[in-house]
């Protein structure tokens, strides 16, 4: 859009610069009238039919439902959601085709089908999460939160029998075996793994897409052979017992893979300019991944980190193979069988008292809760886009630049000193050279 | 008159300059850096490739004792009496991941476009999160879930399909008496189709998230030049998102494949197990590679663990190769240009 200038009116700006201010740049700008706001010929939206289709559609289905179901009884109870929903979309369907041609109708058919599938998934894994909740509750009920040395999360069951109320026993050992050997495979998967995506990712060449393949391929091991493999090594070879370090290599083995993937996603998301630009300043190879590539992806390999983590400690088939089942804690990982958290509440699971499938929940309810935990921190500290930063790491930033300045002056000064030495000498020597 | 001046090309041969080769000289850090992080990579692939080698070197033994024929085709697994084979839990693992990919496949598709083209804003990072956080949850949990509440519920269905569609062979139910009232739901329970369906919850999110990467790559002009053209969202989802995505969907579902094959509790707390070649998919009795394993490992002598290792080989085998194929094909499909900022 164009505006005539108006050749009577004086378009020329002051900009003379002012004493006492500082000089900035102006813009200039012209003195025109407001545009006038045309009112809109289409209005955006859904017209009435539309909008009382859909709950129309959904009120019907249900009426009819309800009535060929409980009220005629020729449908269990149970068929009431799923009829609903096809005749839902029958209705609905319908609906639309009064006004719409038919590609409308399909439009509108497969974005039901989208918004269901959405929901679908949305309220199974709510279902799950709940059920378990649900099912573990009786446990957290009747725990006795005051007693500290007493309770579900702070014994084990090594005094407590098949017969012994709920109260009595709990997952302390377990909790023990799942930090201490996911402990032990962090300590071995975050230096190995970032190693290895760095190689991935920086180092390059032949080789290294040789591995990402491998180890692309293996992130889908099944994690019972990785049992199986630690089983037949680890155990028959060497520590000729299960305990809590063929588990947590068990575990290694398995998180390896999947971490060093993540991160290897997350190296290749640096911007190619920004690592351009450390090699141009004259930083080496590794100046360059210490101080550009790692500080930018810091946030996304604490969330790969975290995720394998909550990942590792839910791994319950290679855990069952290597680790072993105990009713006591037991703090030497090298020696003795070593109980974990999802193990724990599978052996809780398959026996066959209602108290102990009862505290199978809980512990499975406890497992989510610290998976949950987990995924929150690394949504947290992962809702960062690489290269981005929070107010408080720009204030840190700052802080250092200052610091920074300071060092930087001094060393100017330092140069300039050197050169004024430079300069005297030099005019010393040329005096020197060329006697008058 | 003007004339086209061609300029002198030098011939063939002629002109023998070639270019200086540029010497990299990496200073001492780099050398460090370069070697320490070649070394990690080394020892990654050194331990993934001993898996498969000490699952091959310790499978022989059991395999040669039975034969490699009679390994491939004998169903029952006992190897106290020198009979066992892969003929029962290698196709029961198929059966399992086909059954799994059914109903994961169309529900992963739909809820992928329901994050890149449906929701937006706030839904779209609760719906991002909620598929992230269906990956994060312990395949344990979905497996008591299956087992102590959606078993249950699935029963009726179950012997609806039997029902109504048994004249269609995965269908059948073997033992079902059509005009008894009350039938026995066990006849239902601890079957294929269940396992299927709580395996198909662990590769949805997986699925899912791959495939909202591969739809998120459809050009936005192009959707625009749909939208001009005057085709409905549905329309431009067919005509642009589906076909940009198709190479990214077919690697999601072989990535989901690989996964079903492998999972191992949730299916070892749903089946019972019963070692026959069969598609009967809503009958009580299964087997998987997988939850032989996980039942079996405790009873091991050295002999009946070498032939654990044998089935722990094949299902390797098999995961690998589907898991190949698949990060091949969305390698393929992915385009590295859009991480230049």
């Amino acid at each position: 859009m164009t505006h005539t200038i108006d050749p009577t009116v004086d378009h020329t700006i002051d900009a003379t610069p002012q004493a006492g201010r500082v000089p900035t740049t102006v813009l200039p700008r012209e003195t025109l009238p407001p545009l006038e706001h045309e009112p809109d010929r289409v209005r955006v939206g859904a017209s009435q039919h539309e909008r009382y289709s859909l709950p129309g559609a959904v009120a019907a289905a249900l009426a009819t439902a309800l009535l060929i179901g409980p009220v005629l009884g020729m449908l269990g109870m149970g068929w009431v959601p799923l009829l609903t929903f096809v005749l839902f979309i029958v209705y609905y369907c319908v609906l639309i085709s009064l006004t719409e041609d038919k590609r409308a109708v399909t439009d509108r058919f497969w974005q039901v089908l989208l918004w269901s599938t959405g929901a679908l998934v949305t309220g199974v894994l709510g279902m799950v999460i709940a059920y378990v909740f649900v099912r573990g509750w009786g446990v957290y009920r009747q725990m006795d939160w005051t007693d500290l040395r007493h309770n579900f999360i702070t014994s084990d069951m090594g005094l407590a029998g098949p017969l012994s109320p709920i109260t009595e026993g709990g997952v302390f050992h377990a909790l023990v075996g799942t930090l201490e050997q996911i402990g032990i495979a962090l300590v071995i998967t975050v230096p190995l793994g970032t190693a290895t995506a760095l190689f991935l990712s920086e180092v390059k060449g032949r080789f290294a897409r040789f591995v990402r393949t491998v180890v692309e391929a293996m992130t889908a091991l099944p994690s019972v052979v990785a049992g199986l493999f630690v089983y037949s090594t680890v155990i028959l070879l060497f520590t000729k017992e299960q305990n809590g370090i063929a588990a947590a290599l068990a575990l290694t083995v398995l998180m390896l893979p999947i971490m060093i993937r993540s991160a290897d996603v997350v190296l290749r998301l640096v911007p190619g300019n920004l690592r351009e630009a450390g090699l141009a300043l004259g930083g080496g190879q590794w100046a360059v991944v210490r101080h550009v590539v790692l500080p930018t992806v810091r946030s996304g390999l604490t969330t790969a980190i975290i995720l394998g983590t909550a990942h590792g400690i839910g791994e319950t088939a290679p855990v069952l193979l290597t680790a072993g089942v105990t009713s006591n804690t037991n703090w030497n990982p090298f020696s003795g069988p070593q109980t974990s958290l999802p193990l724990q509440a599978l052996e809780f699971i398959k026996a066959p008292q209602p108290s102990f499938v009862t505290r199978g929940f809980a512990t499975a309810a406890l497992l989510l809760i610290v998976v949950l935990i987990l995924f929150t921190l690394a949504r947290l500290i992962g809702g960062q886009r690489a290269g981005e930063l929070s107010v408080r790491q720009l204030r840190r930033r700052m802080a250092r630049s200052r610091r920074d300045q300071g060092r930087v002056e001094s060393n100017h000064d330092v140069i300039r000193h050197q050169l004024e030495l430079l300069r005297a000498a030099h005019s010393l020597d040329s005096r020197g050279d060329h006697p008058s | 008159m003007t004339a086209t001046v061609l300029p002198d090309y030098p011939e063939a041969g002629a002109d023998d300059a070639v270019a200086r080769k540029v010497p990299v000289i990496h200073a001492p850090t780099d050398q460090v850096f370069r070697h320490t992080s070649r070394a990690a990579g080394g020892i990654v692939l050194a331990l993934m490739v001993l898996i498969g080698v000490f699952l091959t070197v310790n499978s022989v033994d059991a395999i040669s004792s039975v034969g490699v024929g009679k390994w491939v085709t004998t169903q029952e697994w006992s190897p106290e009496n020198n009979s066992f084979g892969i003929a029962a839990v290698l196709p029961g693992s198929i059966v399992i991941a086909l059954v799994a990919l059914t109903v994961a496949v169309p529900l992963s598709i739909g809820a992928a476009l329901f994050i890149t083209e449906v929701a937006t804003g706030r839904l779209r990072r609760l719906m991002t999160g909620m598929v992230d956080l269906m990956a994060a949850v312990p395949s344990l949990v979905y497996g008591v879930w299956g087992l102590a509440y959606f078993q249950t519920h699935v029963v009726p269905f179950a012997e609806f399909l039997a029902k109504y569609f048994g004249w269609i062979p995965i269908f059948d139910v073997r033992g079902v008496d059509p005009s008894n009232a009350l039938p026995n739901p066990a006849l239902y329970t601890s079957s294929f189709f269940i396992a299927g369906i709580i395996v198909s919850l662990m590769v949805i999110p997986i699925q899912t998230s791959i495939m909202v990467e591969s739809f998120s790559r459809a050009p936005q002009g192009e959707k625009e030049g749909a939208f001009a053209l005057g085709a409905t969202k549905w329309g431009m989802i067919r005509n642009v998102v589906l076909p940009f995505g198709k190479g990214g969907m077919i690697g999601a579902v072989m990535l989901g494949l690989g996964r079903a094959l492998g999972e191992t509790i949730a299916v070892y707390l749903i089946i019972s197990p019963l070692f026959e070649i069969k598609f009967r998919i809503l009958e009580n009795g299964a087997v998987t590679i997988a939850a032989m394993i996980a039942q079996r490992y405790g009873e091991a002598n050295d002999f009946s663990m070498s032939a654990l290792m044998s089935a722990g080989l094949a299902l390797f085998i098999l995961t690998m190769f589907v898991n190949f194929t698949a990060s091949s094909i969305i390698s393929r499909s992915r385009s590295g240009a859009d991480s230049e900022g």
